[in-house]
């Protein structure tokens, strides 16, 4: 690993100065049964080398034949992103020499890609950002080396390489965007807020289980800086970014650097850069200057692909209710401003409120329970909302326990500890550790008879018509009773005790 | 002069023939012959001809999403110079980004 | 009609063995022997095979004659030896495609067309010999050694396809498979006086056809005579879902058409461009006594202008070797074949180059570079994009010439065999080997070869071409069986009868070769 280049600008003086302008490309690893070109499995995980056939070897004499579901996952996201779908377009073959790729060429698309010119549109803070998508194409994918015998297991210093073939050849599908000028200071979030949009869309669409981590998603971030008012400047472009967290790491880190670099007097090289996960930098990779010349051609072994308008229709009519619909739709069901959904949406706490409700709770206490007393929970065990061990279902039950005054607030929150704690469902925990309001006043008003025997002072108070000074006594009683009691209601006891 | 010999042993790397210096001179003077041969057919006029695609042209030539029987790994190794825990051993590979 | 049945099986024809096998007057254990010992005795001369598979081959025959005997139904070349070129992978075979880089090499699945030989009983001696990934007009691009002609041992049986044509015409098997890409059934065809046939592209199925111009390899039959040549063809042909290029219709009745044999009232178009001066006198001579017969035969014969057939052989050498430069960058030592260098501190980049450059010969390495330029950015539409734009042109000429006829004929090559040796290390001399059958190749229409006379200098061979639109290959057998029934009256028997290049081993004197009137 390199050291950084010589320094940086702090971002914010960076984006006062310079504009960013942002371009994506993404790699979504298609979720269908079989491999673009054969009928080999697509599963994850399978020994090396076991899923592998003459075609997606690439073995002398062996050849293509296009998957029909892939064709139509990729319809499919080219309408849900607005794009325009060909008539008529080609394979193309992507000519270059790596051990991963099995005949030494890659079947893509080039000139004619399947779909083109659509927009996606992603909010950020309040203000929308129309991110334009130049072109959506198929590709196969290519196996995956392991590195051996370098200090950590990454390329530089190998000594060898391990092949396995399993993956060459599953269906990628390769989201382009046009570049996306105007972000100013907001560029690393809405590059992250991009891909986090799309991949809830491809999700939604199901055709990918779109996880960074498992490298069904993968992204390529492009970055280029230029003086306010200037033309855009040269860009680089960063691989090896494997995360949200990352995309957004990795433009901020371009941003400042970049600025450092032209506050310099100097070029922007125009390269690829490997981004670094541990130290949030990126570094230099192989120059796009001496771009490779992929010599593509249209794939003879191949017929063109036509897909009949009636085809393109029949899918359009099955796309499911998109994200950004969707939200729409429950912001306006749930009554919230933007900023409350904006709030939802960064939680990750959407479906799981959506399920709340549907479950039968309020929008306002579904959002009360998951953003408020789970988000800390989830905050403090370092976990996503969705990995807590309580089911929109058990939260519903909750809220309602409260809603009919079997629990208030705090028994309701010790509750929902003990369901996490996995104790059961929230009625075992109050039946078995008994945390049921109190609701029967003889019961109350002993306590309350106890605590104003024990405070004759403030008793005194409140007979004189102080009557603020009951939260002690109310506090008194609460704590007599082990929380198991309506506040008020002691209260009105109280009050109605000493007038 | 079609092509230069810097250029036939640049086109040599291109696709990863490590030729001796003979070789590319030999070369050299034959792909000069041959390409201003086939160079005559910029002579014909094409303009919006369109590119041929096949004897018989069709479209949409599919397959459905349904597996087929695969290789064993023992088959897909059988012809490997070399392998090791089940995958192709290669050379190092040249760090690319 | 039938000639009376030869008393050596290998000098029967491939119909005459199967309704033998059929009849139970022979066992296709005996057939298979018999090709076997013939190939024992001539091929140290003549070279056609790389691998011989005797044990695999009388396996196969005694399976035909077990189900044969159980009355089971059998194909109709049943019993039939055959041999395959070795571009065809088997996974009971090498599978070489004449190259270093695949010596041994044991493919883990059988081609289509391999299956369907298989499964139609048909009895596969071996794998033939062939110029080193179908480039070649001599088989002595082979990285194993040429091939040798049959009529004349010191001259080439023609390529790329030259083991199996030199394996037919030495009567080692009835028939054999080769691939055409600018002529490399047809051409070998032509000079070892047997009948080969390019199909329409998309006939029969390229799966398990080592590609070397996937736009225009296809797979077609090589025999004796044209009967032969049609049953074996529709054994190979018909639609395969593995192969998104193969025609997905019925097979042109190409069987009955040879038997029909019949060319009153059709019409039949001489290629001006290829009747000027560009032939061999004799080739001329002979070609233009064929035209003369077809006349005589009912045929209507009008000359027939294509334009852009004379830019046919720029247009082939650019797309061809774009799309083998592609094709062939497979072959680099990391996954099968030869790997070169790995002393375990090059890297991958270093192994591959030393590998491909000592796996690879000289057609082949030219042609690599040739299309690599052909494709490089910046040079893409003056050289390949143009090339196909001049495809589509040359195909447009045989439209419009359909419109005027039904076929159209030309010499099928401009020289009789010339000797081994002679254009070996002028690729420019070689390549005009090709000139008339590569349009066909180009338009991807149906095209055959038939033997059509010796040409007086030097007694050699000379081959007849018919080319049909796409998908009327019947047509092709219709006139090529006409012309054999009527010039075989004329020779009072086949050709071959005249090939003397094996006559000492034939008459059992030894292994000298003999030599023709050369």
């Amino acid at each position: 690993m390199t050291a950084a280049v010589a320094g940086l600008v702090p971002f914010d003086d960076a984006v006062a100065r310079y504009e960013p302008v942002l371009g994506l490309e993404t790699h979504v690893e298609l979720g269908t049964t079989t491999k673009m070109f054969c009928g080999c499995p697509t599963r994850f995980g399978l020994p090396p080398n076991s899923a592998v056939c003459p075609v997606c070897l690439g073995l002398p004499g062996s050849l293509p034949v296009a998957n029909r579901a892939a064709i139509e996952y990729t319809i499919r996201i080219g309408l849900a992103l607005n794009c325009s779908i060909a008539s008529w377009c080609r394979f193309a073959r992507k000519n270059y020499f790596y051990p991963d790729i099995p005949k030494n060429f890659q079947i893509s698309q080039y000139d004619e890609p399947l779909c083109t010119n659509g927009w996606i549109d992603v909010t950020v803070e309040g203000e929308t950002f129309r991110v334009g998508i130049e072109r959506v194409h198929l590709e196969e994918d290519t196996g995956k080396s392991l590195h051996v015998g370098g200090a950590t297991g990454r390329i530089h210093g190998a000594d060898y390489s391990l092949v396995d073939y399993n993956r060459a050849g599953i269906p990628l599908v390769e989201v382009v965007t046009k570049p996306v000028p105007g972000t100013g200071a907001l560029a690393p979030v809405v590059a992250r807020a991009y891909v986090t949009e799309l991949r809830d869309l491809l999700r939604s669409l199901q055709v990918s289980d779109v996880r960074m981590e498992e490298g069904s998603l993968r992204c390529d971030v492009n970055t280029s800086l230029a003086p306010r008012g200037a033309e855009w400047g040269t860009r680089t472009e960063t691989k090896n970014v494997n995360s949200l967290r990352s995309v957004e790491r990795a433009v901020r880190f371009e941003v400042e650097r970049q600025a450092a670099v032209l506050d310099a007097g100097r070029r922007v090289v125009q390269e690829t850069r490997h981004f670094h996960e541990d130290s949030g930098a990126t570094t230099s990779g192989r120059s796009k200057e001496e771009a490779q010349d992929y010599r593509y051609f249209p794939e003879p072994d191949l017929v063109p692909i036509a897909p009949p308008r009636e085809w393109v229709e029949e899918i359009r009519a099955s796309l499911p209710e998109l994200p950004a619909a969707r939200r729409q739709r429950l912001q306006s069901d749930w009554n919230l401003t933007d900023l409350d959904m904006t709030a939802l949406a960064n939680a990750g706490a959407i479906d799981l409120v959506a399920a709340t409700v549907a479950a039968g709770a309020s929008p306002a206490d579904a959002r009360k329970w998951w953003l408020g007393e789970l988000a800390r929970r989830a905050n403090e065990s370092g976990k996503d909302l969705t990995a807590l061990l309580i089911t929109p279902a058990q939260v519903a039950r909750v809220s309602a326990l409260v809603a009919t005054g079997t629990l208030n607030d705090k028994l309701a929150r010790q509750v929902i500890d003990a369901v996490l704690a996995g104790e059961g469902d929230p009625d075992t925990v109050v039946e078995a550790r008994g945390l049921a309001v109190v609701s029967d006043d003889t019961a109350l008003l002993e306590a309350v008879d106890a605590a104003i025997a024990a405070n004759p002072d403030v008793a005194a108070k409140i007979r004189a018509g102080k009557t603020a000074a009951v939260g002690a006594l109310v506090g008194q009683v609460m704590k007599a009773t082990k929380g198991q009691a309506d506040a008020k209601r002691v209260s009105e006891l109280i009050l109605g005790r000493l007038s | 002069m079609s092509i230069t010999r810097d250029e036939v042993a640049h086109l040599a790397r291109l696709s990863r023939m490590a030729l001796t210096d003979a070789e590319l001179d030999h070369f050299a003077g034959q792909l000069d012959q041959i390409i201003a041969a086939v160079a005559r057919v910029q002579e014909v006029a094409a303009e919006g001809i369109p590119p041929m695609t096949h004897a018989v042209p069709v479209v949409n030539i599919f397959r459905e999403d349904v597996e087929d029987p695969c290789l064993t790994p023992e088959q897909a190794l059988a012809g490997a110079p070399a392998a090791e825990q089940g995958r192709f051993r290669v050379p190092r590979i040249l760090a690319e980004d | 009609m039938a000639a009376a049945r030869p008393t050596q099986l290998t000098h029967m024809s491939a119909a005459q063995i199967a309704a033998a096998v059929a009849a139970g007057e022979v066992s296709a254990v005996e057939v298979t022997q018999a090709h076997l010992d013939r190939i024992a005795a001539v091929d140290p001369d003549v070279h056609a095979f790389l691998h011989v598979a005797g044990l695999g081959a009388l396996a196969a025959a005694d399976d035909v004659d077990r189900r044969r005997a159980a009355g089971e139904p059998l194909g109709l070349l049943a019993g039939v030896p055959l041999a395959l070129k070795d571009v065809m992978t088997t996974a009971d075979m090498p599978t070489t495609c004449g190259s270093k880089i695949l010596e041994d090499w044991r493919p883990p699945y059988d081609a289509t067309v391999t299956r369907r030989l298989r499964d139609a009983g048909v009895i596969i001696l071996g794998k033939t010999n062939m110029d080193e990934f179908a480039m070649g007009s001599s088989t002595e691009n082979s990285a194993y050694g040429p091939s040798r002609n049959p009529w004349n041992l010191s001259l080439i049986p023609g390529g790329s396809s030259g083991g199996s044509s030199a394996a037919v015409a030495a009567y080692e098997a009835p028939l054999a498979i080769g691939t055409d890409t600018g002529g490399s059934i047809r051409q070998p065809a032509a000079v070892c006086g047997l009948v080969g046939m390019k199909p329409t592209y998309g006939g029969s199925s390229r799966y398990g056809l080592v590609a070397f111009a996937s736009s225009l390899d296809t797979p077609g039959p090589l025999a004796r005579t044209v009967l032969d040549a049609a049953l074996l063809h529709e054994a190979i042909s018909g639609h395969d879902p593995r192969d998104s290029t193969s025609i997905d219709a019925p097979v042109p009745p190409v069987v009955a058409a040879a038997r029909q044999a019949d060319v009153a009232g059709l019409r039949v178009g001489v290629v001006t461009e290829f009747s000027g001066g560009g032939s061999q006198p004799g080739v001329q001579a002979r070609f233009t006594e064929a035209v003369e017969l077809l006349e005589s035969l009912g045929a209507k014969v009008f000359e027939v202008s294509c334009p852009h057939f004379t830019y046919a052989l720029p247009v082939y050498y650019l797309i061809s070797p774009s799309e083998c430069s592609s094709n062939l960058a497979r072959f680099d030592g990391m996954r099968y074949g030869l790997r070169v260098g790995d002393d375990e501190t090059r890297s991958a980049d270093e192994v591959m180059s030393l590998t491909r450059a000592q796996g690879f010969g000289p057609e082949v390495k030219r042609r690599i570079m040739l299309g690599t330029y052909a494709l490089s950015s910046g040079y893409y539409d003056a050289y390949y994009g143009k090339a196909q734009q001049v495809r589509t042109l040359i195909s447009r000429d045989f439209d419009a010439a359909f419109e005027q006829v039904d076929v159209l004929v030309s010499p099928t090559t401009p020289t009789t065999a010339f000797p081994i040796g002679e254009r070996a290390d002028d690729p420019m001399a070689m390549y005009l080997a090709d000139l008339y059958t590569i349009p066909s190749d180009l338009a991807g229409n149906a095209a055959i070869s038939v033997p059509c006379g010796l040409a007086p200098e030097d007694g050699l061979p000379v081959g007849l071409q018919i080319m049909a639109p796409a998908l009327a290959d019947d047509r092709t057998y219709r006139v090529a069986a006409a012309v054999e029934a009527a010039f075989e009256q004329r020779w009072d028997g086949p050709l071959l009868r005249h090939a003397t290049g094996l006559r000492a081993a034939d008459e059992g004197a030894g292994r000298t070769p003999g030599r023709g009137s050369r």
